[in-house]
């Protein structure tokens, strides 16, 4: 049986690690808040630029363009989106557990597969295993356009080298506070979505100063702008996801208190009665 | 903004034009009712009213301007793409700022900067880069001090 001390030790440990988890989550909370702004803020600019894509290569007669270019898919890039922190559920691994699938899976339709990697969880991780790697960026810090772009041009560069035939991007798309979805989205060659804007169907467009100038500008914009939105999903899942764990953290240690504290109340008052009973056991024994 | 009222279909104001300014980290300009744009085409200034064809072009580094009624607006624009229909127009820029919202004194700093840094031998990419860092503040510092203060 532990004696008192014990008990009481372990509470005082445990009430240090609630303090530290709730701590964490309350600075989660506060972050979430401005990633989530982020995140919104940013779908429009994609999503117009998608648009603005579809239509080029709908309304204007087939053009050509690099990145537009289907090839053979002998050698897949795969870019992954982690976090360089952990404590945050299950957020990593299950990025992890589904980017070892896919490689799986492309390697099974005889691909050879490159992995690009963002975020410090994701290095540790294919670091030890016998993985390609391409290219890794860590500690990027808060994420702003300056951050993405030279991301997204170093896989156009990659791209337009032959260096690699498909590129996807494996990432946690934010749903909501408690829901990230990893996702896989093909980067490159780019598919101009099928369905154009309705606004727009149709037209005949004046393109200044020609449709293959313009395509050739907005296409790398384009990929710095997904990966740029992609690391902002992440982001956000990732202050998400921890928030979440932290909570549950939180709630766990609450618990573990509350019946260490029993635990510490019955043993004590057990020394009590204890006690009691050999007082009253000697005082019989005097009679 | 929430990205609710985004998905909402937006249609312009009878007679007016539908005006989008969005840059890659927020929306700048949401206005259904927009009289007239002036913008820094990459061929040369343009002007759009209501009824414009179809057109598709790219943004130089300048000063863009809309009318809501009498109301003269002005921004910074540095690079972008703009897709005119007949009675919209979305202006995708790389960055885009309000008069109103520019630091005249953070965007002088960044000329000068950018002034000596293309003063200094640099290899090509870096002189590409600290010439469209100076054309940037130069549209900045134009639309801040002409139109910053009112």
């Amino acid at each position: 049986m532990p004696s008192l001390r014990d008990i009481q030790r372990k509470i005082t440990s445990v009430k240090k690690t609630q303090q530290i988890t709730s701590a964490m989550k309350m600075v989660a909370a506060a972050k979430l808040r401005r990633a989530q702004e982020r995140v919104i803020a940013a779908r429009p600019y994609a999503r117009k630029m998608l648009a603005v894509i579809a239509n080029l290569a709908t309304s204007a007669e087939r053009v050509q363009h690099p990145l537009l270019a289907k090839r053979e898919p002998n050698r897949v890039t795969l870019l992954v989106l982690t976090s360089d922190r952990g404590l945050c559920g299950a957020y990593n691994t299950s990025i992890l557990r589904h980017a070892v699938e896919t490689i799986k899976q492309f390697q099974a339709e005889g691909k050879d597969v490159t992995v690009d990697i963002v975020g410090r969880k994701a290095r540790d991780f294919f670091r030890k295993r016998e993985y390609k790697l391409g290219k890794v960026w860590m500690g990027l810090g808060t994420i702003g356009y300056e951050t993405a772009a030279p991301i997204g041009q170093y896989v156009v560069e990659q791209f337009i080298a032959s260096e690699t035939d498909d590129v996807y991007l494996l990432y946690n798309e934010f749903k909501s506070v408690i829901t990230q979805k990893v996702t896989l989205e093909k980067l490159l060659p780019v598919e101009p979505p099928e369905e154009s804007d309705p606004f727009m169907r149709a037209v005949d467009y004046l393109y200044e100063p020609s449709a293959e100038a313009i395509l050739g500008s907005i296409l790398p914009k384009h990929i710095e702008v997904q990966v740029y939105r992609s690391l902002l999903e992440s982001q956000a899942s990732e202050v998400g996801a921890r928030m979440t764990a932290m909570d549950s953290a939180t709630r766990n240690a609450k618990d573990m208190i509350g019946r260490l504290t029993l635990k510490f109340n019955k043993t004590r008052q057990a020394m009590i009665t204890k006690e009691i009973s050999e007082i009253v056991g000697g005082a019989e024994a005097l009679k | 903004m929430s990205d609710k009222d985004w998905n909402k279909p937006m249609v312009a104001e009878k007679g007016k034009m539908l005006l989008e300014i969005v840059a890659p980290s927020r929306q700048v300009v949401r206005s259904e009712r927009v009289d007239e744009v002036v913008a820094p085409g990459s061929e040369g200034e343009f002007g759009i009213l209501p009824g414009h064809a179809a057109f598709l072009t790219t943004l130089k580094s300048g000063v863009l301007s809309y009318r809501e009624a009498n109301d003269w607006h002005y921004l910074a624009v540095d690079w972008g793409y703009a897709e005119v229909g007949p009675n919209r127009v979305i202006i995708l820029a790389e960055g885009a700022d309000r008069a109103s919202e520019i630091d005249l004194e953070e965007a002088k700093v960044a000329k000068e900067r950018a002034e000596k840094a293309l003063q200094e031998q640099l290899e090509e990419h870096d002189y590409e880069k600290a010439r469209v860092e100076l054309l940037r503040a130069l549209t900045r510092i134009q639309v801040a001090e002409r139109h910053g203060q009112k």
